[in-house]
């Protein structure tokens, strides 16, 4: 009978369940990790970034973005954009080319791959013969010139990918053509470099390797002109007016050449300039360098690189010249690469922006305004120029704190240019995120980060630096720019990654805002608690330090750890913005490991690996001190690093190392045998590393001897029935590593007396989980089974309040179960078991609020939890039944599974790179993930006429083709026409166009295949 | 029914729930009558009892409560046989042994059970289900000498014997696995084994196939894995608890089996196969096991090869009391509530909105919540209808997640007895 019953209810429960929650990666926020090609297309103002793991990325106006990932799992070496299309080809280091377009779909577009080619040469040749090094998209936008290893160039169509095996540049039709003196002494080894004719597409030049350059005539498949530089090339750069050609080389040099001279003029009159800008003693080469004219007034000259190979040698830089101004750019890491976008519709004005990838951030400089500041940039902003350590995310901010934090936040970027964002590609068709929600981040160096986490941009705010409260080693006169007078070359430093922290101690570990009040408290990797207030205008005070001992008397230990933090006994200036105003030391300075903080009763719980205390930050004293050590518990005393431990760990993590990269070669290998012998192979090198070297885990129950049971956790305020069901009072929960919970009653005297009367704390209850997993959340449910609102929450309207009728619950969430207790006499009621089900263990919890899809008014609370196997789980309250897994992160990335946040309304994020923020949803109603358009600019057309004209009898379809990219247009009214078996009108097509027949003879077959 | 025979200090106030007036009755004839002489720490007493009565331990337990004043102290009783040596009373079968070899005196020798083990074994009357730590006496007549020492021999009943693990479920594995249930309850011993990843061969259709498994990598010496015999070094571990391991990682299993240390049941594919159980046979090797050995599950043969001499002196008493669906419910269950209600520190003014209303009709949205219902005083809580609420609270709402239904009134009936008042 009760099945019977149950049945019906669960499909109920599983319709529900679908209109409630439903998993997707929606954004990634951040830098790419390990960026390595950089590409950028002015028809479209759309940039594009190439990363080593295969990903490749667009970025347009804020909002706009693409992803895509090659299945190859190969670094992307190139990105070109074909010229006027939104077709762009990337070349990885496996050698294949991809096609990948944006294509519209239902409105939006999206980012396909929809071809891949690799260069096939003739039979028996070496593999260097197909080796593509230069790829250079021709401005036709039907051609790829592609320069190989081996010398040749090979001509490609696109976006069909067809060898034009008549049209290829042979190494040997070249060297026939070098004047005999040139060709005598040397071989021309590989392309180095390509490039077009501004002026003239029927003209390339073709650079090699040892130096010579060869302008090559595509129509009549001959040599016009060779440049015989004798150094190693590695960049060309041909001017606008297509006069000059410059060269730059190995040595640290550039030339610049005359183009169309006298064949029979001798090469002292070509050369027309020869430089080592930081010459004198050996250099660096010079990467790449670029020549930029102005309207009016002497160019700009752009390079990379050629610093002085003995003093400077190390600089990351770029050096821009223009007129008198002559600066080195030196940037925080390696220089990927870089291009200058110009003004005007048609990018060919005066050069405005200098757009620089190097490894660790993207700077963008404002050329046209005195001085060259840098532009903030709305998205790829570096998370890490100094490691994340922890993060909140805090939804719905009232508009107040919002608006300050923004005005605090604008103060600290005046030194950043005013000109606008200058990439502006596409639309962003998302609509408004339905509320602001802030990102904050701690970092290694004791800053907290505040991000607009609101929408598809993670776009910083405000900085927060704590380390003015202390005294540490950093030099106050390290100033940025020390760039003496007179100095060679002239450097400037640029970019805002810097991952080297004066002091690991002020690290930020844990962080708690209250949006409703304005107050902070971040604590720190040195046992340091400060709470913070908002403060507008700029403040002197002393900041008073308070001392907590948490051993609380206990004999026999010694605390092994660092010292704690010198506090700054003098009155320090704070600029607007958050301000500290109280500082608690705990004594051991270990790292604090939990931290809550109740901004109505102005109250402050913070927990470290030896115990908890409560601190009343109105009264500045101390309430409560808790010692929860376990006095056989010497990992606890000696301090964060057992160095034991952490040199076994890391033995047997760089033996892990070793034997992957030893199965990833093998896998690399066997590219080309087919899959399945691949996967045979790879579980067999799998399987014969498992048997080489086994790991062996201990099977043993938890003691309580186990270390570090006395770890902190979790600290939870909450207004409950502790004491009897008929009086509710203040009380503090606290839970442990080894599965305790301590429950304390405390007594917050009225708000009138709130400053005179001591608050008060007594210990009410105290759980020991028989199963001593570590306790890493506490809730309490209300009368309704709904989590307790925040502080505040209900004093500003915006939340019920709760069901303060008695019969509240008590939700104690450990690694392995969820346990709900009736409160206030605490017996267990009911329990979901999750190790010992399925062996995952609850990484990360929280609370998230569900709203159905269908129903606007139905919505659930929720928990809301990672595991370490990396799946996100929901499960419901106050029943802590299973809701729903999904698959999030691999199992293997401990430190993404670390990172991860939840949001009150079911999204998430985690680092999937030490720079990168995935952000997932869980919810149907919260889902923030770009929805953009781009669209090819229409007077495009015009220039590609071929293109359009095709079946004027569909022109009314074509029309509204347009805006989409015009490949695709082109295409579909190819497939028209076959479709409507208009073979006639391609005859008459045939007969006008010419030799442009080929091509859409292939693009035709390629319609059909 | 027993007849107390005229003790020398008779307090008839405390005699009279079960003993008429001593001092009238006359003293029977000596065949019917035995004569008792007990003895608890230095004090004697002399009484009489009939020696064909139909009372049974329970009552002479009793009795001698009340002879020597030690009501609620725990003891164990022990009579000197006709050998001398001291023998345990602690069921009506050698109570009755006890009294018809009485000749004519029967000695008792009552001892406090002080630091015995927490015992688990099941029996109807809960006090008695302790162990008992009698010492072999070797009396050279009298009996009464009572000494603990440590080089004796343990004696005592099977049911004292702790269980530390079982073959189960023989009967529906295939004869190539083993279910092993390991009991780690109050034992000091640890789990002691380790598993590692491994290859696993297995037959397939489409010929022989190599899949990864997770295997017994080393046993702990001295540890329960290895005293129970039943696993050993390189056994294949097919399922942890009911569930299979396939799939899972070494960390996930090992989570597993941690998380179900208290009730762990693992089945392996043994690496010695030779050993594998054939049904219905070779009772005899359970010959330790004496009076229990529970049918079809203890057909079992231990591994008669293996060195360690633990597997011997501790013989598996394969007694199906315990059920497995509740023992997997109540396995950790035992989570320690220290409760210090001080019901004076309530202030007033931190009070939000609390009605004296009914609760019944208004949290009809989240389930009745009964158990708080009308109970000014939480700290005398009756713990029965909390566990009716529970339980028609659960029965109500949930969604069908097996298990946990039944757990819940565990749960509330496991709290009984932890709870602790500071």
């Amino acid at each position: 009978m009760k099945r019977f019953r149950r049945h019906g209810h669960e499909s109920q429960r599983d319709r529900l369940k679908q209109e409630l929650y439903q998993f997707s990666k929606t954004v990634e926020h951040g830098f790419p990790h390990q960026p390595s090609a950089l590409g950028y297309s002015p028809s479209l103002q759309l940039l594009a970034i190439g990363t080593r793991s295969g990903a490749i990325k667009l970025y347009g106006t804020p909002g706009v973005e693409f992803m895509g990932l090659h299945d190859e799992n190969a670094a992307v070496t190139q990105v070109h954009f074909m010229p006027h299309q939104a077709d762009m080809v990337t070349l990885l280091d496996d050698n294949s080319l991809h096609m990948w377009t944006l294509r519209r779909h239902k409105g939006l577009s999206e980012l396909l791959e929809i071809g891949r080619f690799m260069l096939m040469g003739p039979p028996g040749a070496p593999p260097s013969v197909t080796r593509v090094t230069a790829v250079l998209p021709h401005s036709s936008g039907e051609l790829l010139l592609l320069g190989t290893e081996g010398g040749h160039v090979f001509v490609v169509e696109v976006p069909g990918f067809r060898e034009l095996e008549e049209r290829n540049i042979s190494l040997d039709q070249v060297s026939n053509s070098v004047p005999v003196d040139y060709i005598g002494r040397r071989n021309l080894e590989h392309v180095e470099a390509l490039q077009e004719n501004p002026t003239n597409p029927s003209q390339v030049v073709i650079g090699y390797g040892r130096g010579l350059m060869v302008i090559w005539d595509l129509e009549n498949q001959c040599a016009i002109q060779h440049i015989p530089a004798t150094q190693q090339l590695e960049s060309m750069w041909w001017t606008e007016d297509g006069s000059y050609i410059l060269s730059s080389h190995s040595d640290g040099s550039y030339c610049r050449w005359r183009v169309g001279g006298q064949e029979e003029t001798e090469e002292e009159e070509e050369k027309e300039k020869s430089d080592i800008p930081y010459g004198h003693f050996p250099c660096k080469a010079i990467t790449k360098i670029v020549q930029l004219p102005t309207e009016e007034g002497p160019p700009f000259l752009l390079f990379s690189g050629g610093m002085p190979r003995a003093s400077y040698g190390d600089r990351h830089c770029i050096t821009v010249i223009h007129s008198k101004t002559h600066v080195a750019l030196d940037f925080t890491s390696r220089i990927i690469d870089f291009f200058v976008i110009r003004d005007g519709l048609e990018q060919t004005g005066d050069p405005s922006v200098l757009l620089v990838l190097v490894e660790e951030e993207l700077v963008v400089i404002d050329l046209q305004t005195e001085g060259w500041p840098v532009i903030q940039t709305p998205y790829l902003v570096p998370l890490h120029s100094s490691a994340i350590t922890c993060s909140q995310h805090v939804s719905a901010i009232p508009l107040k704190l919002w608006e300050r934090i923004i005005a605090v936040g604008e103060l600290q970027k005046t030194h950043y240019s005013k000109k606008p964002w200058p990439i502006t590609g596409g639309q962003n068709l998302g609509p408004d995120p339905p509320q602001r929600d802030l990102l904050l981040t701690g970092h290694e160096d004791g800053t907290v980060r505040f991000w607009d986490a609101s929408g598809v941009c993670l776009y910083p705010l405000y900085k927060l630096s704590t380390a003015a409260v202390f005294h540490t080693d950093a030099d106050p006169n390290d100033n940025l720019n020390q760039s003496a007078e007179g100095e060679w070359p002239p450097f400037r430093k640029v970019g805002c990654f810097d991952p080297y922290s004066d002091d690991p101690r002020l690290g930020i570990q844990k962080i708690h805002l209250c949006k409703y009040s304005g107050y902070l408290t971040v604590a720190g990797t040195a046992g340091q608690i400060l709470v913070l207030e908002l403060n507008d205008e700029a403040a002197e005070q002393t900041v008073e330090a308070k001392v907590v001992d948490l051993l609380q008397g206990q004999e026999g230990f010694r605390w092994k750890g660092h010292t704690q933090l010198d506090v700054r006994e003098e009155p320090v200036l704070f600029p607007p913005g958050f301000q500290p105003f109280t500082l608690v030391q705990c004594q051991p300075p270990a790292v604090v490991t939990a931290l809550n903080l109740h901004s109505e009763w102005k109250l402050v719980a913070f927990g470290t690996s030896h115990g908890f205390g409560l601190y009343d930050y109105q009264q500045k004293n101390n309430v409560l001190i808790k010692c929860t050590l376990n006095p056989s518990d010497q990992l606890a005393l000696e301090g964060p690093l057992s160095r034991v431990k952490s040199i076994k760990k890391s033995l047997r993590q760089s033996f892990r190392r070793i034997r992957r990269s030893r199965v990833s070669l093998r896998k690399h290998h066997v590219t080309n045998s087919s899959k399945l012998q691949e996967a045979n192979a790879r579980l067999e090198a799998e399987l014969a590393e498992m048997e080489l070297a086994p790991v062996q885990r201990k099977i043993e129950a938890r003691s309580s001897d186990d270390s570090f049971t006395g770890l902190v956790r979790t600290l939870y305020f909450a207004d409950t029935f502790l004491s009897d069901s008929s009086h509710n009072t203040p009380s503090l929960w606290a839970g442990t590593n080894g599965g305790c919970v301590f429950a304390y009653m405390l007594r917050v005297p009225a708000v009138e007396h709130r400053a005179d009367e001591p608050v008060t704390a007594q210990p009410a209850k105290e759980i020991q989980l028989m199963h001593r997993a570590p306790v890493v959340g506490v809730v309490v449910l209300d009368g309704h089974g709904a989590p307790l609102p925040e502080p505040l929450e209900v004093a500003h309207d915006l939340a019920r309040s709760p069901d303060m009728q008695g019969s509240h619950h008590l939700v104690v969430i450990s690694e392995e179960q969820f346990k709900v207790f009736t409160l206030p006499k605490v017996s267990s009621k009911m329990k979901l078991k999750l190790t010992a089900v399925d062996g995952s263990r609850v990484r990360r919890v929280g609370v998230a609020w569900f709203g159905s899809n269908c129903k606007e008014d139905y919505s659930e609370s929720g928990l809301i939890f990672l595991t370490n196997q990396g799946d996100v789980h929901v499960v419901s309250l106050p029943h802590v039944k299973m809701q729903v897994q999904y698959p999030c992160i691999r199992r293997e990335d401990v430190s993404g599974i670390a990172s991860c946040v939840f949001t009150k309304h079911g999204q998430g994020f985690y680092l999937i790179s030490p720079s990168e923020f995935e952000r997932f949803s869980l919810s149907t109603r919260f889902v923030v993930e770009p929805r953009c358009l781009v669209e090819v600019p229409l007077h495009l057309d015009s220039s590609n006429p071929h293109r359009a004209e095709p079946g004027g009898a569909t022109s009314a379809h074509r029309t509204t083709q347009h805006s989409e990219d015009a490949e695709s247009a082109a295409r579909c009214v190819m497939e028209h026409a076959l479709l409507n078996d208009e073979k006639v009108l391609q005859e008459i097509q045939k007969s006008l166009e010419g030799d442009q027949t080929s091509f859409l003879e292939n693009n035709v077959k390629h319609a059909v295949a | 029914m027993v007849l107390a025979a005229g003790p020398k200090r008779t307090e008839p106030s405390r005699m009279s729930r079960q003993l008429p007036p001593q001092q009238k009755t006359p003293i029977r004839l000596t065949d019917t009558v035995v004569e008792v002489k007990s003895k608890f720490e230095a004090e004697y007493r002399r009484f009489g009892l009939k020696r064909n009565g139909s009372g049974g331990f329970q009552e002479f337990y009793r009795l001698l409560q009340t002879i020597h004043h030690i009501h609620g102290v725990d003891v164990l009783l022990g009579y000197a046989d006709i050998h001398g040596d001291l023998l345990p009373i602690n069921n009506d079968e050698n109570f009755y042994k006890a009294v018809s070899s009485a000749n004519p005196l029967l000695r008792i020798i009552i001892t406090k059970r002080e630091d015995e083990p927490v015992v688990y074994g099941t029996n109807s009357l809960q006090r008695r289900k302790k162990g008992l730590g009698l010492t072999g006496l070797r009396t050279t007549g009298s009996g009464t000498i009572h000494s603990k020492s440590k080089s004796g021999l343990m004696i005592g009943p099977p049911q004292n014997f702790r269980q530390i693990s079982s073959i189960i479920d023989v009967d529906i594995l295939p004869e190539t696995h083993r279910r092993v249930r390991l009991h780690k309850h109050g034992t000091k011993k640890p789990l002691g084994f380790y598993i590692r990843d491994g290859v696993s061969v297995r037959v397939t259709p489409q010929g022989v196939e190599k899949v990864p498994g997770v295997f017994i990598s080393r046993l702990v010496r001295g540890g329960l894995a290895e005293s129970t015999g039943l696993l050993a070094v390189n056994d294949e571990i097919l399922e942890v608890n009911g569930i299979d391991v396939a799939g899972k990682s070494l960390d996930q299993v090992t989570d597993m089996m941690v998380a179900n240390s208290h009730n762990l049941i693992v089945t392996v594919k043994p690496a010695n196969q030779r050993n594998n159980v054939v049904h219905r046979e070779s009772k005899n090797f359970m010959g330790n096991s004496g009076s229990v050995g529970s049918a079809g599950s203890t057909g079992s043969v231990l591994s008669h090869e293996s060195p360690s001499p633990a597997s011997q002196s501790n013989p598996i008493t394969a007694s199906s009391s315990i059920a497995e669906g509740d023992s997997e419910d109540e396995d950790d269950d035992g989570d320690i509530i220290l409760e210090n209600d001080c019901p004076t520190a309530y202030n007033p003014h931190l009070v939000t909105k609390r009605n004296s209303v009914k609760l019944n009709g208004e949290s009809s949205c989240s389930g009745p919540h009964p158990s708080a219902v009308g109970r000014p005083l939480p700290q005398s809580m009756s713990l029965p209808s909390s566990i009716g609420a529970s339980l028609g609270y659960s029965s109500n709402t949930m969604s069908g997640h097996n298990g946990s239904l039944a757990s819940s009134s565990q749960d509330s009936m496991k709290d009984d007895g932890t709870e602790l008042t500071l």
